[in-house]
């Protein structure tokens, strides 16, 4: 067994974050935030928040393996379930608390939304739109949608709560959660990507939504 | 010594003793109130300390281990120290990279000063004389050996099992001396249960008629091999012992209708108790046991473990794994709110694995990613 491959790993890590939606909630963090992000997978996001934004870091994930890819990296990383185990945090203990793609994919939404905003005074959220043209055309044909944004068959994608941006607004609204600003993304392939900032709902495969239950985005740069 | 691998091995190791408290003021100060005079610390060292003394790591060993952490003693030693598979060259405790440190704690028996050294005062064994130890007074001597190296940081205080308590323990007694913290399969305070295996072993062992108020000459060989036998028991899961030995019979193929070893277990077990009666004293088992037992963390913060790493400044890895029943995830869990209601940078596992406690010796290769990465991390701030 040898271990001598891994260091370098750690040092030359790539600093450039190919997602859109990453590299958009990168640009808005401001500098020495407390970050935590709910479901960092191998922590790639929150390494460059660290490097880049000297933001103090935590990552929140419950697949063993990307734990160890965390740690290779140097990111700081609890090994827990979001459906169950958040308690850990305490209230109000990180300036934002974000969750990137990842809501869709535990058991109860809408306490995790309620959890976020225990934790954090802001949450970043980047949603996957099931309303987008795409999965619409594929529904009407009867399928539910497989595409470059939701590229898992229905019985093996982590994504178990299907949304809407639409239906994400309605929730908030349910649990008196301001929507302090709403970034709608597109990405390649999409249908007439120019119109998602005017009809998010139909034309934004991905949105970025900032949620509060105050008043301000405190502090981001949006 | 013939299956060492020249490549990633440290080789021949010798080991070294540090001796300290000739006098009244030198001496060692003790939680319960008494001092200890002329103590030995036994400890060996791999790799080569840095100029700026910034690359140092200490490793704790765990309730009968010993300074002899990597490495061969001579060349035909046939087994390497007990954690070799974490420690040597390209490892993750990376010889090329740190100087590891291993001590034998004092109440230990395998060259540190403990019941069966020789009392200044009295000039025979201190035996049931020597003073109950903690785990601060355990790591309070350790830190006299930091000074003795030169070393006025460490990099990294890790262990596992009572070794991670002492990790702790060193953050708590000592936050200015230490980067960081490795603490695997342990807890910031001794659980209900685990205070009563540590009790029926003492019992095991002072019940022997052998044993004689501790004044033996010939260890109590039946009363410390109950006492490991129950300990080991702990030691393992429910699975490792149902995957490794299963109902299958030591020798015959039916039962004897006797009450000799007819299963495996019970073979391993008795095997277990008579190897360790060869290189464990019965004293020191009951002296550090007990310390164990002491072991709360939260006493630094009159009961709350939050308040109790208000003054922590250290990183910390956390380990625990989905099998071990002595020292449970929750415990681990535990501790990580605490040092996260302190804003620490913290990160933990809980691997998944079927050796129960003992996986902290046996799952390397999960373990030696995390403890890799996050050694890693703290040399870079360090060196940059």
């Amino acid at each position: 067994m040898t271990f001598s491959d891994r260091p370098t790993h750690l040092i030359n890590d790539e600093l450039s974050l190919h997602r859109r939606d990453l590299q958009t909630i990168q640009n808005m963090i401001p500098d020495g935030s407390r970050i935590l992000d709910l479901g960092c997978g191998s922590g790639r996001l929150l390494k460059v928040l660290k490097q880049t934004k000297h933001a103090s870091v935590t990552g929140v994930e419950r697949d063993q393996n990307k734990i160890l890819e965390c740690a290779t990296r140097g990111v700081p990383v609890i090994h827990t379930d979001l459906d169950t185990s958040l308690g850990l945090f305490s209230d109000h203990s990180y300036d934002y608390v974000i969750l990137s793609r990842t809501l869709q994919a535990v058991r109860r939404p809408d306490l995790l939304l309620e959890e976020m905003l225990r934790i954090g005074r802001c949450g970043i959220i980047s949603f996957m739109n099931f309303g987008h043209i795409n999965a619409r055309i594929q529904l009407v044909f009867g399928n539910m949608p497989v595409n470059r944004n939701l590229p898992r068959p229905w019985y093996d994608t982590p994504t178990i709560h299907p949304g809407t941006i639409s239906d994400l607004r309605n929730l908030c609204r349910t649990l008196n959660i301001r929507i302090l600003r709403e970034i709608p993304l597109s990405a390649e392939g999409d249908f007439l990507p120019g119109l998602a900032g005017v009809l998010p709902n139909l034309f934004a495969s991905n949105c970025i939504f900032i949620i509060s239950k105050g008043d301000h985005p405190e502090g981001l740069s949006v | 010594m013939e299956d060492m691998n020249p490549i990633n091995s440290v080789g021949i190791v010798t080991p070294q003793d540090f001796l300290f408290g000739a006098t009244g003021e030198d001496a060692l100060r003790l939680d319960c109130g008494k001092t200890l005079r002329n103590v030995t610390i036994r400890y060996e060292t791999y790799g080569i300390l840095s100029e700026k003394a910034d690359n140092a790591i200490l490793v704790e060993h765990a309730l009968t281990g010993d300074a002899h952490l990597a490495g061969y003693h001579s060349e035909t030693d046939k087994k390497p120290g007990w954690w070799d598979s974490m420690v040597g060259p390209g490892k993750p405790f990376d010889t090329n990279k740190y100087f590891i440190v291993c001590s034998n704690i004092i109440g230990g028996c395998s060259g540190s000063t403990g019941p069966r050294s020789i009392d200044p005062e009295t000039g025979r064994r201190y035996n049931m004389n020597f003073p109950v130890l903690t785990i601060a007074d355990m790591v309070r001597a350790q830190k006299h050996l930091m000074d003795h190296l030169g070393i006025r940081k460490w990099l990294a205080v890790a262990g596992g099992s009572m070794g991670g308590m002492l990790a702790i323990q060193w953050a708590i007694s000592y936050p200015d001396s230490l980067r960081s913290v490795i603490a695997i399969a342990t807890t910031s305070r001794i659980s209900p249960q685990s205070i009563a295996f540590n009790w029926v072993g003492r019992e095991a062992i002072m019940g022997d008629p052998g044993w004689n108020g501790g004044e033996y000459e010939e260890q109590p060989q039946r009363g410390l091999a109950i006492a490991r036998m129950l300990a080991h028991i702990t030691y393992l899961s429910d699975e490792s012992m149902r995957k490794k030995f299963g109902r299958n019979l030591q020798d015959s193929k039916d039962y004897s209708f006797n009450f000799h070893k007819d299963f495996e277990i019970e073979s391993y077990l008795d095997h277990q108790g008579t190897r360790f009666v060869e290189r464990f004293d019965a004293n020191s088992y009951l002296f550090i046991t007990r310390a164990i037992d002491y072991f709360d963390i939260a006493d630094y913060g009159d009961g709350d473990l939050t308040k109790a790493f208000s003054r922590i400044k250290a990183a910390f890895l956390v380990v625990s794994f989905s099998s071990d029943w002595l020292f449970p995830a929750y415990q681990s869990r535990e501790l990580v709110k605490a040092l996260l209601d302190n804003g620490l940078d913290t990160t933990y596992c809980n691997i998944e694995s079927s050796y129960g406690h003992d996986a902290f010796l046996l799952e390397t290769k999960s373990l030696g990613t995390l403890v890799s990465g996050f050694l890693t991390a703290r040399h870079l701030e360090v060196v940059s």
